[in-house]
């Protein structure tokens, strides 16, 4: 490891690292705009300079350089702090005088550092430059006045999101950082340009003038979006949630979240329950929490368990699902279920999560993706995949009717007799596969969640086995999910139980009249019109398809206003917090449970939050390491069979609409509109 | 003064043929095998015996440039490349090298290709030399029908293949990386260095760039000996030079002299002298408009040569000579070098992008002296700021011109402010 002194002080570094990176491990600020961890090296803002002996008798761009042994570094010389103050009066000269109606202000980089390095006057008597601002779509607003061209901006687009839409025209100080084609940007990534942008160039669209950053308050919490549950931190003022910012977590995240992730939490203002409802001579009345627990007494009361039924929504948090376990258990019913889309999987905890972890995808050395569009079902994973794409010798293949995924696939076909072919070596990618020492297979839900999930799932443990995919360096083997709930319930054991049903068999019952009450918990995802003529109970946070349907609603909490433990498709458990209340009446969803659960005579057994996630361990003892991801045990799942000729789907046909929050989000149906514009364009 | 049994480029002035037979009958390509066969090694150190200085501007050495590319060729290829982005104001030696002799070039082209073992090179034509680009084009034809290029490139066993790529016009190409990037099919901005091209170069690969002149004399070089080269001019400033001279004098010229030659006598000589008579003479620009220019008093005496000028706190850059006899605006002729560079900044870098306009900005209120004195240090100071922090040498080439104003004329820059101050308070 090479040794460096910086500002004297003597330090052992690791090789290949810049001097930038050995001055922060040194504990030595670099200011710094055009420089970002995340991407490649652009050494155009010069402010980073630093003198670095032997070198050349002029300061050197901190960023760019890498480190070498017995390198001296001076960060505070007379030369570095005169060239840095040079470097920060020319970014000032052009850029406009409006930090107090600009929305950047406050945790703007360039404001910061120019408290540090501006002068107080300027000695810049010529008019500003004018630059038209850009039309980046629903979600960036852009002021291009303000653009200091460190290229953050373009770098990402092109290299994590994978669209080439962003460029600089112009040569000079007539640059123009733009769209080349006045066109929104196509990507599901694109609220991470405001979070790079070091100035006040591109700020959130949805969130313009809302708040000034220093009125917020900060939870860091969890998202339940997608499964791949992003860590976020949830910035609030009172009871409303004014943003979502993404959390650095270089196992899940790294530092990007999608763009629903970010937008979609206007939906949590609109179409919320926020008192209980009961449905008196055909319409839901507003209610009392005692009589809308008296009507649901009223019926459940001496019936029979094997009628009742109770179906788990997708962004359900552990605790309410674990209540709703014991106290269906305590009503006598089998009839739970947590897969609303009707995914075949069963089996044991490693056939049904992302074994190999996100970081998983940066080791893999061949990837075949099945009845899956990562892109549009998680795009930060998709970006992890691309990132996987760029550092180079990874082919990845696809069955099923992704079309662009950012990076190139080959596309082996789209039914489940390709994946036959696929597996009985007929394919050539079979042997690309073979030779890969980290073979990487993803299934999606497009792949389970059909009439013959179960018969693709067999095939695709076939393909792990030939594979030697799952071993014990390493396990290749990756469900991706759709449902942030999904592996939390399926680690609680909300499946049907002996002689239970499923979704698919409780909707039978019901028309059949064989179910007599279902229970949804945030169960929106179904066809309610099959719930027949069953009573049905829906606790959840929005008027939406559940809602419309049931008898008795019971208002229940989002997840930024619950302190919930959710587990996302590698496994992990993760602890979501509380950055609000409830609307109005509405209530933590598993206090709810156990409130019920008083008046139907089956007093659960816990009385807190503490008590509940005891309970949770004491079920499945994963929900003990928390933010670590359990290996799970490996074993024949599927069921091998007949397949039918239907493609292998995505799951996820409308990226921003997924959820009762993303559908009751105009922010989301902005970005629809935009898209399909775009759409209409090409 | 040099003699004509000293002179490289003897079609300089295009009067005999430019094409292969003319060349030959002037001794280009004559026996190149036989330079070839002496080995890369023995090249390189002639190369180096000589003390050719690269001609393109910054005079590095050449034979120890060409000696940084890697000493055997492993998974990546070995480039030449060969800038002919010529663009530097008062600079028109190149275009008279391809077009009048460019067989000189090309042999020198393969010679250089074989001492860095590269299989290819690409010469990268200034946009606007449409006509110097169709004399190489016919000229390289030439050569691959004679067998002088391609397989077996002068029955030496070297394979070598040379192409010409015209580039689009932009200043910012003639700088090495940024011509990379633009031969790439980029925008042409200037890279990070390092890795430098010997190491990462074109396609990622081991590239050297060198000037459409310091190629042109290799071959000369080699078959008339170092110590023919390094016997002619200075200790460390060695060899001949093409020198363009322009501006306020009687004849101007493109000339081929001996390096460091006295800047009068190469005037008076070539030129038919300063317009008017030495005693005309206000200041000359010594290499080409990125280096400072010198007053009178210092054109009395300078020598033409790297060190010189160096000395001088100038420079000798291309060696284009820009005369200015005492009727010129000097302050609105450095105004618009200003313009140049503030037109030909390629905006990556932000000393660069916002001083170069700020810099043109207050140049053109200097002419007329709307300012006040003060601003005359303010300008210098930001002159300062920009040299020697951006990414590239386009920078300290704008910063040089104002800064060597302000050094020999101040004077008269402070005269135009009071002038119109007192006119102002007149009025």
């Amino acid at each position: 490891m090479p040794k460096v002194k910086i500002d004297g002080v003597e330090l052992e570094v690791p090789a290949g690292i810049t001097v930038l990176q050995a001055c922060e491990l040194a504990g030595v600020e670099i200011p710094r705009f055009c420089y970002h961890d995340r991407l490649s090296i652009a050494g155009n803002c010069r402010m980073c300079l630093v003198e670095v002996k032997p070198g050349p008798p002029k300061p050197q761009a901190s960023c760019a350089l890498p480190v070498a042994d017995k390198q001296e570094i001076f960060t505070q010389t007379p030369t570095v702090q005169k060239a840095r103050k040079g470097v920060m009066e020319f970014l000032l000269i052009n850029h406009p005088l409006d930090c107090p109606i600009c929305d950047q202000g406050g945790e703007c980089d360039l404001q910061d550092q120019a408290m540090a390095y501006g002068f107080d006057r300027s000695r810049y008597h010529e008019n500003k430059r004018a630059v038209p601002d850009k039309e980046l779509g629903p979600l960036v607003k852009t002021s291009m006045n303000r653009c200091i061209h460190c290229t953050r901006c373009i770098r990402f687009a092109t290299e994590v999101a994978g669209v080439e839409q962003l460029g600089a025209t112009g040569r000079g100080e007539s640059m123009e950082v733009t769209t080349y084609v006045e066109q929104a940007l196509s990507t599901e990534l694109a609220g991470n340009l405001v979070d790079l942008c070091p100035v006040g160039a591109l700020t959130s669209k949805p969130y313009a003038f809302e708040a000034r950053p220093w009125e917020l308050t900060k939870t860091e919490s969890v998202d339940v979006l997608d499964a791949l549950g992003c860590n976020i931190r949830i910035d609030s003022r009172g009871a409303q949630v004014m943003r979502v910012l993404p959390r650095l977590n270089d196992d899940v995240n790294e530092e990007w979240i999608s763009d629903k992730t970010r937008n979609a939490i206007d939906g949590l203002r609109h179409q919320r329950l926020d008192r209980p409802y009961v449905r008196t001579k055909g319409k839901l009345v507003e209610a009392t929490w005692d009589q809308a627990f008296a009507a649901i007494a009223a019926k459940l009361n001496g019936l029979d368990g094997s009628k009742i039924a109770a179906i788990v929504g997708d962004q359900c948090d552990a605790e309410s699902m674990v209540a709703l376990k014991d106290l269906m258990a305590s009503l006598g019913s089998p009839n739970v279920d947590c897969r609303q889309d009707g995914a075949k999987i069963d089996g044991p905890r490693g056939s049904y999560i992302f074994n190999a972890g996100v970081r998983g995808i940066d080791q893999a050395d061949a990837i075949l993706l099945i009845g899956t569009n990562p892109r549009v079902e998680s795009p930060v994973l998709n970006a992890r995949i691309r990132k996987r794409y760029v550092h180079g010798r990874c082919p990845i293949a696809s069955i099923g009717t992704a079309e662009d995924l950012t990076y190139p696939v080959e596309r082996l076909g789209a039914g489940p007799a390709t994946l036959r072919e696929l597996v009985d070596g007929k394919l050539g990618f079979f042997d690309k596969l073979k030779d890969a020492k980290h073979p990487l297979i993803v299934v999606g839900m497009g792949a389970l969640a059909r009439e013959d999930g179960g018969a693709v799932l067999a095939m695709a443990y076939e393909l792990a086995g030939k594979l030697d995919a799952v071993r014990d360096d390493w396990n290749g083997f990756a469900v991706l999910h759709t449902a942030a709930a999904r592996v939390g319930g399926l680690d609680l054991g909300l499946v049907p139980g002996e002689g239970g049903r499923d979704v698919a068999g409780i909707l039978e019952g019901c028309q059949k009249k064989e179910i007599e009450a279902v229970f949804l918990l945030a169960a929106d995802e179904i066809d309610t019109t099959k719930l027949g003529k069953a009573f049905v109970v829906y606790q959840g946070h929005h008027g939406d398809a559940g809602a419309h349907r049931a008898d008795v609603i019971l208002p229940g909490a989002a997840y930024t206003e619950k302190p919930g433990i959710y587990v996302n498709t590698e496994g992990r458990v993760q602890v979501g917090r509380r950055a609000g209340y409830p609307p109005g009446d509405a209530r933590e969803d598993w206090a709810i449970l156990r409130a019920l659960s008083e008046r139907l005579g089956k007093t659960l057994p816990y009385d807190t939050l503490h008590q509940v996630r005891a309970r949770l361990v004491a079920v499945n003892k994963v929900f003990a390491a928390i933010d670590q991801q359990a290996p799970g045990a490996w074993g024949p799942v599927g069921k091998p069979g007949t397949t039918t000729d239907a493609p292998l789907a995505s799951a996820v046909a409308n990226f921003y609409m997924t959820c009762p929050i993303s559908r009751a989000s105009r922010t989301m149906a902005d970005c629809m509109a935009s898209r399909a514009h775009l759409m209409a364009a090409e | 003064m040099l003699g004509d049994k000293d002179r490289i480029f003897t079609n300089l002035y295009g009067v005999h043929d430019w094409r292969l037979a003319g060349a030959r009958a002037r001794g280009a390509w004559d026996n190149t095998k036989a330079i070839l066969d002496k080995g890369v090694d023995w090249i390189i150190d002639e190369m180096k015996k000589s003390g050719l200085r690269g001609r393109g501007g910054a005079g590095f050495p050449t034979g120890m440039k060409w000696s940084f590319m890697p000493k055997e060729v492993k998974d990546r290829p070995h480039y030449l490349v060969v800038n002919a982005d010529e663009s530097e104001p008062g600079t028109c030696k190149d275009r008279d090298i391809m077009r009048h002799d460019p067989h000189l070039l090309i042999e020198g082209c393969l010679v250089a290709g074989f001492a860095m073992r590269a299989n290819a090179g690409y010469i990268y034509v200034r946009g606007e030399f449409y006509n110097e680009a169709q004399h190489l084009i016919a000229a390289i034809k030439e050569a691959y029908d004679a067998g002088l290029l391609g397989k077996n490139a002068c029955g030496s066993g070297w394979d070598f293949d040379l192409y010409v790529h015209r580039g689009a016009g932009a200043y910012i190409c003639g700088e090495e990386t940024a011509l990379l990037e633009s031969l790439e099919g980029k925008k042409g901005m200037p890279r990070l260095k390092p890795p430098f091209p010997a190491g990462a170069g074109l396609y990622g690969c081991p590239t050297t760039v060198n000037n459409v002149e310091s190629i042109a004399v290799a071959p000369t070089i080699l078959r008339r000996g170092a110590a023919w080269f390094a016997g002619i001019g200075r200790p460390n400033n060695t060899g001949t030079k093409l020198f363009c001279i322009s501006g306020h004098v009687n004849r101007p010229c493109n000339v081929e002299e001996e390096m460091g030659i006295p800047l009068r006598e190469l005037i008076e000589r070539h030129c038919g002298g300063v317009r008017g008579g030495w005693d005309n003479l206000l200041a000359v620009i010594p290499g080409g408009a990125s280096v400072p220019l010198l007053p009178k008093s210092i054109c009395d005496t300078v020598l033409m040569d790297f060190d010189s000028l160096r000395d001088q706190r100038s420079g000798l850059g291309t060696a284009a000579v820009i005369v200015m006899d005492k009727s010129t605006d000097v302050v609105k002729a450095i105004a618009r070098l200003s313009y140049f560079y503030k037109h030909e900044s390629c905006g990556q870098c932000t000393p660069c992008r916002e001083g170069t306009g700020w810099m043109w900005r207050v140049m053109e209120r200097m002419v007329t002296g709307d300012a006040r004195l003060e601003e005359i240090d303010a300008l210098e100071d930001v002159t300062k700021q920009v040299e020697g922090h951006t990414i590239c040498a386009l920078g300290d080439a704008a910063a040089w011109p104002i800064q060597g104003l302000i050094r020999h004329f101040r004077p008269e820059m402070e005269r135009r402010i009071r002038a119109r101050t007192e006119k102002l308070a007149a009025e």
